[in-house]
């Protein structure tokens, strides 16, 4: 590792920040030295991201001071950020995807009224950037046929065709395979070998060990400590992330499987533009069992979600949901399904398990509204939907216990609960839950996992889709790998590991 | 012979005249509508534009100066729908309407308190219009050359320069716009602005050139062909000027189609042939375009993520 140099490339100075009633970032102070990799860590919420926004200066700070390599500076644009050599690379790529990389490369930096000079301009100098720091793309591509890592890949060029000297990255593994994002890491060593100093947000542990020099600790909007990396542990940093000591591993019993539940046998989807969704899945979910489905995200485990819980018809092949047989020509709807017993959590919170605008007791029954005790007559009956909502927040320890609150007002790890809790209240015999812990933070996580081991140990059929390898790994029974919309492996949970399941959510065939 | 080299060169004349509002528009449409900024205003920006120029040029005797009013017209409208839609995020499809009845009101308001003619502009003759430059007959006049001009123009504009690029860009991701340290609202801002010079003419060309004066709702929804062509155009600015062509044509025919027994069929009626148009647009509308080609951003207003 190369020494660290004692002067700060960034430093911030109680930069203090609110949303309206919301304390986003309370008085931070940092400081990231030249030349190196900082890691920031916290939970989903603690403010990293709002600090970083406010660094690239799409947000202004409420309070506080920036001094960007030791001079005071005011951000009150992107433009002003990447004036000072401040470069970012956003969660959610900023790309154009119909666009090239070329032309992606040189918006905002066209070099002239014309394009043409610009680009011929931008050729040589991607060139050369591809062939300094290893990061070779083709320039004439068109970004929406990149992989999710060549997409990333531009975006860091982006930054460095702008000449930044800071490269700020939030989240930036959160969309790679493990292989993927070992590259990157690769590449941000490599990155400040040449001087660029680099920040890495993120909530992944095992990134931050691995290549950062030092870690800032955010919590609640504040920073709450600062360790070497050198003198730090997994541990140490999830307890100070969380306030509290956290266990990563499940305890669970050996699963005791009863008979299947959940049957597909060759399905397939094929959508209007006769793009083929999903190819020739065959799986069986048995009673007491939890079956995880792995996979890089947009890999057809969406729309199996949506086949299986009945939202969307297979095209071709059958499947079998508690005794009902389902296929093209005998499609089935949500609704049935959930008579059935197939309790569905969709993967996309906010846009198909909750309507946020509704309160949280009418999501407590989204989807049972018309039964006992909630409707009589068609007529809703709200105190019973109230106490009803009320009780499911108590056994889920929703917070706050308000059934009258708006969904849109819970953080995203409550809204999980209250949609689980809704789910599993009913005892399901089959329960398809996708992305269990998306967006949820550390402590919701570790109780979201409890209660899907618990439910599996009640003899419910359990399906979990997840693109967290980790999440797979410690609840899984058995393990399907999903790529481009077929299942290219199974694995028994026991002898799964990351590498290998990695090189199958890559597209290599494994046995 | 001759008589039918003359039926086909009037009717092309013809085509070309009946065009020329609708390229204008489509073209001015075509910045807005790439910027993120769909334009339903279209129609009334033109109809205002329409009245303006026919009032101004009767005013002042000048061809010019009507030119100009309806530019200053189509632009105060643009900068309202600009205000609503850009600086105070509000929907765009409503703006638009309401920008549309306003014209059709103010038009007829003005025009009766300024000319009592029952919304008319009195008629309008010599340097009081826009002349054909080089045939009498055909009506070539400025605004026919201009809009033959916008479409090589437009597609430079966006093809071509660093304002089109990021033109592009606003439309599909501004935020990757906002991120690259460029200012959506003020490139928005001249996307619309554009559009309001183009319409302007547009309507300026209506009242002015094409006819003699102004007449109440005279854009008889040409507003609305105009955007028509630019989804048939899939927001590219060549066949969008192809389909406003057509549209031309269609028109044209109809013109000459009127009070001719066709056989078999007899006298076909006014209305239907006048309808034509519009059926062909409803037509193409719902079933041949697909959706997935618009610029990804149009209609949504530009907010910051917290």
């Amino acid at each position: 590792m190369q020494e660290l140099t004692a002067d700060a490339a960034i430093e911030l100075r109680g930069i203090d920040k609110s949303f309206g009633s919301v304390h986003a970032v309370r008085g931070a102070s940092l400081r990231v030295e030249r030349g190196s990799i900082t890691g920031i860590v916290g939970e989903n919420g603690a403010g990293k991201s709002t600090l970083m926004s406010i660094l690239y200066g799409l947000h202004r700070a409420d309070a506080g001071e920036i001094l960007v390599e030791g001079r005071p500076v005011q951000m009150a644009s992107p433009r002003d950020a990447i004036g000072h050599g401040i470069g970012m690379v956003h969660q959610h790529f900023m790309l154009v995807d119909s666009f090239t990389v070329l032309e992606n490369l040189i918006l905002g930096a066209e070099g002239g009224p014309l394009l043409a000079g610009g680009l011929a301009a931008a050729r040589t100098e991607l060139a050369r950037l591809a062939r300094d720091y290893g990061l070779a793309v083709d320039p004439d591509a068109r970004v929406a046929d990149l992989s999710v890592g060549e997409q990333q890949r531009v975006e860091i060029l982006k930054v460095l065709f702008r000449g930044a000297r800071i490269l700020i990255l939030d989240e930036p593994s959160a969309v790679l395979t493990p292989q993927e994002t070992d590259r990157l890491l690769e590449i941000l060593r490599l990155l400040r070998d040449r001087g660029v100093t680099v920040v890495l947000i993120t909530h992944k542990l095992r990134e931050i060990l691995s290549v950062t020099d030092k870690v800032i600790v955010m919590r609640r909007g504040e920073v709450v400590a600062e360790r070497r990396t050198a003198q730090t542990d997994a541990e140490d940093l999830a307890e100070l992330m969380v306030g509290r000591k956290v266990r990563f591993d499940l305890d669970k019993e050996p699963t005791r499987q009863g008979e299947t539940r959940l049957a597909a046998r060759h399905l397939s989807l094929v959508d209007r533009r006769g793009v083929r969704l999903l190819d020739d899945i065959s799986l069986d979910v048995k009673a007491g069992e939890i079956v995880g489905i792995a996979g890089v995200s947009g890999n057809g485990q969406s729309e199996l979600l949506q086949v299986l819980a009945g939202i969307r018809p297979p095209t071709g092949g059958e499947m079998e949901a508690c005794g009902r047989r389902v296929d093209a020509a005998h499609p089935v709807d949500p609704a049935e399904m959930r008579d059935l017993g197939v309790a569905h959590v969709p993967e996309d919170r906010l846009r198909q398990g909750l309507v946020p605008a509704f309160l949280a007791s009418e999501t407590s029954i989204l989807g049972y509204q018309d039964r006992e005790p909630f409707c009589h007559n068609y007529l809703m009956d709200g105190p019973a939907v109230g106490k009803y909502c009320a009780d499911l927040m108590e056994r889920f320890d929703v917070r706050p216990r308000t059934p009258g609150l708006r969904s849109s007002n819970f953080s995203g790890g409550n809204q999980q609960k209250l949609i689980l809790a809704r789910e599993m209240a009913r005892n399901p015999k089959v329960l398809l839950v996708g992305q269990p812990t998306r967006g949820v933070d550390i402590g919701a996580i570790e109780f979201i996992r409890r209660e899907l081991v618990r439910s599996r140990d009640a003899g419910c059929a359990v399906l979990v889709v997840s693109v967290e390898l980790e999440e797979i790994l410690s609840l899984a029974d058995r393990i399907l790998v999903m790529f481009g919309g077929r299942i290219v492996g199974e694995v028994a949970a026991g002898e799964a590991d990351e590498r290998t399941l990695g090189l199958m959510m890559a597209g290599a065939r494994a046995a | 012979m001759e008589e039918a080299l003359t039926l086909v060169v009037a009717t092309l004349a013809a085509t070309l005249r009946v065009a020329t509002p609708l390229v204008l528009c489509a073209m001015g449409g075509l910045f807005s509508e790439k910027s993120g900024i769909i334009d339903v205003g279209l129609e009334g920006k033109m109809l205002m534009a329409a009245f303006f120029a026919a009032a101004t040029a009767s005013l002042t005797g000048s061809a010019w100066a009507g030119v100009g009013a309806a530019i200053l017209a189509a632009e105060m409208l643009a900068l309202l729908h600009g205000f609503a839609c850009i600086t105070h995020r509000g929907n765009q499809v409503v703006s638009g309407i309401a920008i549309n009845i306003l014209a059709m009101g103010l038009t007829v308001v003005l025009g009766t308190a300024w000319f009592g003619r029952g919304g008319q502009t009195p008629p309008l003759a010599g340097t009081e219009r826009l002349n054909p430059i080089f045939f009498p007959v055909a009506g070539d006049n400025i605004l026919v050359y201009a809009a033959l001009l916008s479409v090589p123009f437009a597609w430079w504009v966006i093809e071509r320069t660093r304002f089109g690029l990021r033109l592009r860009a606003v439309g599909e991701v501004p935020l990757a716009v906002e991120a690259a340290g460029i200012s959506v609202s003020w490139l928005r801002y001249r996307a619309v602005l554009i559009c309001g010079l183009l319409a302007g003419l547009a309507g300026a060309y209506l009242s002015i050139a094409q006819n003699a004066g102004f007449s109440r709702d005279m854009t008889a929804g040409q507003g609305f062909i105009a955007l028509a062509a630019i989804i048939f155009g899939r927001w590219r600015p060549v066949p969008a000027f192809g389909a406003c062509l057509a549209f031309g044509l269609l028109d044209a025919i109809a013109i000459r189609l009127q009070g001719v027994k066709l056989p078999g069929v007899g006298e076909v009626p006014v209305q239907l042939i006048q309808a034509l148009p519009y059926l062909l647009t409803l037509f193409l509308l719902a079933g041949f375009i697909g959706r997935t080609v618009a610029p990804k951003a149009a209609g949504v207003p530009y907010e910051k993520e917290h």
